[in-house]
């Protein structure tokens, strides 16, 4: 293993910084402008790609930016962690950037500059977030894609987008001021460091209660993983344009609030330390009561959106409590989770959004028979839910077998019951919607027997997505080897 | 010359303040060059002195070469040579902003302005680097004049907010002037240097105890720390917008030094936290100052006065961290004032160009702002982060040490008083956003918005200085640690 200094990851994060300041300038033409966010995303994926190289191959970036505390610099390292993350969050973001363009422009949306500006500023926050070398710059990018996708949450500029700005904002900003500050000065003042090792920086004579509190702190501190009860800004946050749901809410915001809780787990307490101590118990607990609540609360929302948006607290959670069971082989699979959910939620969000502006209709109710106007897009759901529920042909699958091995390695037999029951509820809040598409009674139907599917700009990103989770059951290791290098197995 | 920069910083501009009344009559507008001249050498001279204490350690310098006791002395340390830094950099700004402004509000009132001005920066200038207690005390009084001047140059309840000051004001110095009469009963002296030594020789009596509560208690009515802030919110709320920009950042700061060096230079450190053992009340009185601070900016309607009360919570920071007796307070608190100094600046401006637009501060005529006033407002947000506390900007690296010294002292309400300001802050600035980011946008009801906002921006001579302070507050941010290193580390050497 090599450790090697190089300018690559600050590449990664300012390139987006800046086209976003392009973007919101090209005023002349959107084509113009559209043209800079692919270049943007692009220049990013391929410089992206060519670090996973460096890293596959054993090695580790670092970045020192900056020693804005005596001791205590802002710096990047990359090991396959942050690797994966930065993976998912740049190469779905030019999918989405054209999903974008798809909904955008035959809504005509307002003020597509800044929407557009946004998107990319938050990209450059997660790419940041996905970098950091220990937890005071990831609090610092964390905090600017909080304030970085206000403007995308609250797009629509209406009383609902206002509602779930404030609530967005209220939940975010209180839980990092006021839970997560505190922890990480505390977790410094004790240990001397904040740097990630995945040792722990802990030392054995650190008094329990102390770890307890912090842990709590931590957890609930990145409210960003929609660990319950700090969960509400996020369906509040669907009142946002739907590829901002998609992006944001299923791939970066949300993944940025796990990937931290992560890091926390594995860098700062170190896996060791969990299992070793009750603390793994209580990750679980906190986190099995929200897998399982939110599925039962999925399971009676009828606006799509919404139980997209409750499924993935649940599948958020799933995460934590992969990563709290503390083998490795649980946070083997949770890492890879983050990117086996992040296809197929896409996916789902993507189809929402598709039926949206194919025929206007946010309701599931309303889409019976819907199969038989856009059987494409009711595919490519299919494909998601299956994913999402861990069915085998779907990268989901894969990164829930890691989990439940790592349960059974712990023996800890009530995750397992726990993970069945959720896989139950997922199953049972997804497919009667393909179901009730497809198979409905003729007099049901609401639709036409005639195929007329959304532009093909918004058609194209979910059969992409749909066809990538179907590529992660054949070929894992295209994440799962990033997971096994940051853990360190082979 | 360089030898004699220290005395230079305070003689430039007291000259300087002369002349500009003079100049002022031929052409009001000289007297505006003649402030900005003024200060830029003020600000080279105090760059240079900080650069020397930087390489050489304290400089004292004897004014008249009469040697000290005899003789006033200047006395620059670390902390000292930083803060006038901050002082000739904010007069600067201040001077350059006011161009528009002035002529608006004040007519033909000009040259007065500028040579009040000068003097007052002059004032708190001398407050910062004088090593004597009672050359300190005429240098306060020459700065609290001047700002009653200042701040009734406006209209209409100004004079009665004027008023009240001047009478807080003048029960504070009369505070502190006791305190210093006591003080040379009992030591005969009145050098900070050798009211030290002579201290430390001796056993400590109740005079000096009553010294050092009357000097404390002058200066919390300075510094407006709750409850004896009353004077405060109206005074900096009436002011003409450039008087007010020019108090809010320094004058409560440099009543917040002069705490800390007369707790640190004249009075010695462990004293006081070992022998008087106040530190629990006035820690407490610090959460109440922040808690109610807080408070009373949720009630008001109007953006300028809800400032003033920030200030107030500030105020409670800097007291609650140097009382909190360890490093890592004391560090946060004398960061804090550098910090607090450029973020209340960096608001005043902003809210400065809003009233200069708009015509007043009520947060209910800033629908649509950010259409309005882009760039004013990106100054206002630099701003607003930094008092929530958003890295990297600088008001995040003071409450990470204020909250470290609070954790180490385990001074728990402190700590949560400073969570609990930052969440209010939050929501303070918010609701700004809100109102400025929603209302009369072209998706809502068009007709209930007639006058649909157009691109309206302040002067480029108030923008520039806005976005620089801006500037600054990220700068200091991404300097904390050579700031503290350098500057706050060598200082606390002396006592800790």
């Amino acid at each position: 293993m090599q450790t090697i200094s190089s300018l690559l990851p600050l590449f990664v994060v300012l390139i987006p910084f800046i086209g976003s300041i392009i973007i919101y300038f090209s005023k002349k033409s959107e084509n113009v402008r559209e043209t800079w966010t692919f270049l943007v995303a692009a220049l990013n994926l391929v410089l992206l790609l060519k670090m996973a190289q460096w890293i596959l191959a054993g090695n580790v970036y670092t970045f020192h930016i900056a020693e804005v505390l005596p001791g205590l610099p802002l710096f990047f390292k990359i090991d396959g962690f942050g690797m994966l993350f930065a993976c998912v969050a740049g190469s779905l973001w030019i999918v989405t950037s054209l999903y974008s363009i798809g909904y955008m422009r035959p809504l005509k949306e307002h003020a597509q500059n800044r929407y557009f500006a946004s998107f990319s500023l938050a990209i450059s926050a997660t790419m940041g977030v996905a970098f950091s070398g220990n937890i005071l710059t990831m609090y610092l990018f964390y905090e600017i894609l909080s304030l970085s996708t206000y403007p995308l949450v609250t797009h629509h500029q209406d009383a609902e987008a206002r509602g779930g700005g404030r609530k967005y904002l209220t939940f975010l900003l209180s839980t990092s001021i006021g839970f997560a500050l505190p922890a990480m000065i505390i977790t410094y003042l004790n240990t001397g460091t904040l740097s990630f090792s995945n040792a722990g920086i802990f030392n054995q004579t650190t008094d329990p209660t102390l770890l307890i509190v912090l842990l709590l702190l931590f957890l609930f501190g990145f409210a960003k993983s929609g660990i319950m009860p700090f969960h509400v800004w996020l369906p509040g946050a669907m009142v946002a344009p739907t590829p901002v749901s998609a992006l944001l809410h299923a791939v970066a915001v949300v993944k940025v609030g796990v990937f931290c809780v992560l890091r926390i787990l594995t860098g700062v307490f170190g896996i060791e330390l969990l299992s070793t101590t009750s603390l793994s118990t209580i990750v679980c607990v906190i986190a099995s009561f929200t897998v399982i609540v939110s599925s039962l609360i999925a399971l009676t929302q009828d606006n799509l959106k919404r139980r997209l948006a409750f499924s993935t607290v649940g599948q958020l959670s799933y995460i934590v409590l992969g990563a709290g069971i503390a083998t490795t082989f649980g946070v083997v699979g949770s890492m890879t989770h983050i990117a086996m959910h992040a296809f197929g939620k896409i996916t789902l969000f993507f189809c929402a959004g598709a039926i949206y502006v194919a025929t206007g209709k946010k309701y599931i109710s309303q889409m019976v028979g819907l199969g038989r106007q856009m059987p494409i897009t009711m595919i490519a759901f299919l494909v998601g839910s299956m994913s999402i529920i861990g069915l085998p042909l779907t990268g989901g699958i894969i990164s829930k077998w890691y989990m439940i091995l790592g349960a059974m390695d712990a023996e800890k037999m009530w995750i397992l019951v726990i993970y069945l029951i959720s896989s139950l509820l997922n199953a049972a809040y997804f497919l009667p919607i393909v179901y009730n598409a497809f198979f409905c009674k003729d007099e049901d139907a609401q639709f036409p027997d005639k195929v007329k599917e959304a532009p093909l700009a918004a058609l194209l990103p979910p059969v992409i997505t749909a066809i990538g989770t179907g590529i992660l059951f054949f070929y894992p290791e295209l994440f799962l080897n990033f997971a096994k290098l940051a853990v360190g197995v082979n | 010359m360089i030898e004699q920069a220290p005395i230079l910083i305070v003689v430039t501009p007291l000259l300087a303040a002369l002349f500009i009344t003079i100049i002022g009559l031929y052409r009001p507008l000289y007297s505006w060059v003649l402030t900005i001249i003024t200060f830029v050498i003020t600000s080279i001279f105090s760059f240079i002195t900080l650069k020397k204490v930087i390489e050489t350690g304290t400089i004292r310098y004897m004014l008249g070469n009469w040697p000290a006791p005899f003789g006033i002395e200047y006395v620059i340390d670390h902390l000292n040579a930083l803060i006038v830094f901050m002082i000739a950099v904010v007069g600067l700004i201040v001077a350059i902003y006011s161009k528009h402004d002035v002529k608006k509000e004040l007519g033909d009132k000009i040259p007065h302005f500028y040579s009040l001005f000068t003097l007052l920066v002059t004032g708190l200038l001398g407050i910062t680097l004088t090593g004597d207690a009672f050359n300190l005390y005429v240098l306060l009084e020459i700065s609290a004049l001047t700002s009653y001047a200042l701040l009734a140059l406006s209209k209409g309840r100004a004079y009665i907010a004027t008023f009240n000051y001047l009478i807080m004001g003048t029960i504070g110095a009369c505070f502190y002037l006791l305190g210093v009469g006591y003080l040379l009963i009992n030591t005969g002296s009145l050098n900070m240097t050798d009211i030290f030594v002579i201290l430390s020789n001796n056993p400590t009596s109740y005079a000096v105890l009553v010294a050092f509560l009357f000097i404390m208690i002058g200066m919390w009515i300075k510094m407006a720390l709750f409850p004896l802030h009353s004077w405060l919110p109206n005074a900096y709320t009436y002011a003409p917008t450039s008087t007010s920009c020019l108090l809010a950042p320094l004058m409560t700061k440099v009543s917040v030094y002069v705490m800390l060096r007369m707790m640190t230079s004249v009075f010695n450190y462990n004293y006081i936290f070992n022998v008087l053992g106040w530190q629990t009340i006035i820690v407490s009185l610090a959460v109440i100052a922040i808690l109610a601070g807080s408070i009373f900016a949720l009630r008001q309607d109007n953006l300028k006065k809800m400032l003033t009360y920030l200030i107030v919570a500030e105020i409670g920071y800097m007291v609650g961290g140097a009382w909190l007796g360890n490093a890592n307070g004391f560090t946060g608190a004398s960061y804090h004032i550098i910090a607090d100094g450029f973020m209340t600046l960096c608001l005043f401006l902003a809210v400065g160009c809003i009233i200069y637009k708009i015509g007043d501060a009520q947060i209910s005529s800033m629908k649509g702002i950010f259409t309005k006033m882009p760039i004013t407002m990106i100054g206002f947000l630099v701003g607003a982060f930094s008092m929530i506390g958003v890295p990297p900007t600088c008001g995040f690296f003071s409450k990470w040490y204020l909250i470290s010294g609070a954790y180490e002292a385990q001074a728990w309400p402190f700590m949560v008083a400073l969570l609990i300001s930052s969440l209010v802050n939050a929501i303070l600035f918010f609701r700004i956003i809100e109102v400025g980011y929603f209302q009369a946008m072209p998706n809502e009801d068009p007709e209930a918005h007639p006058k649909q906002q157009k691109y309206n921006e302040a002067p480029i001579s108030m923008l520039i200085p806005l976005l620089t302070t801006a500037a600054i507050l990220i700068g200091i941010g991404l300097y904390t640690s050579e700031i503290v290193t350098y500057l706050i580390e060598p200082f606390m050497d002396n006592f800790l």
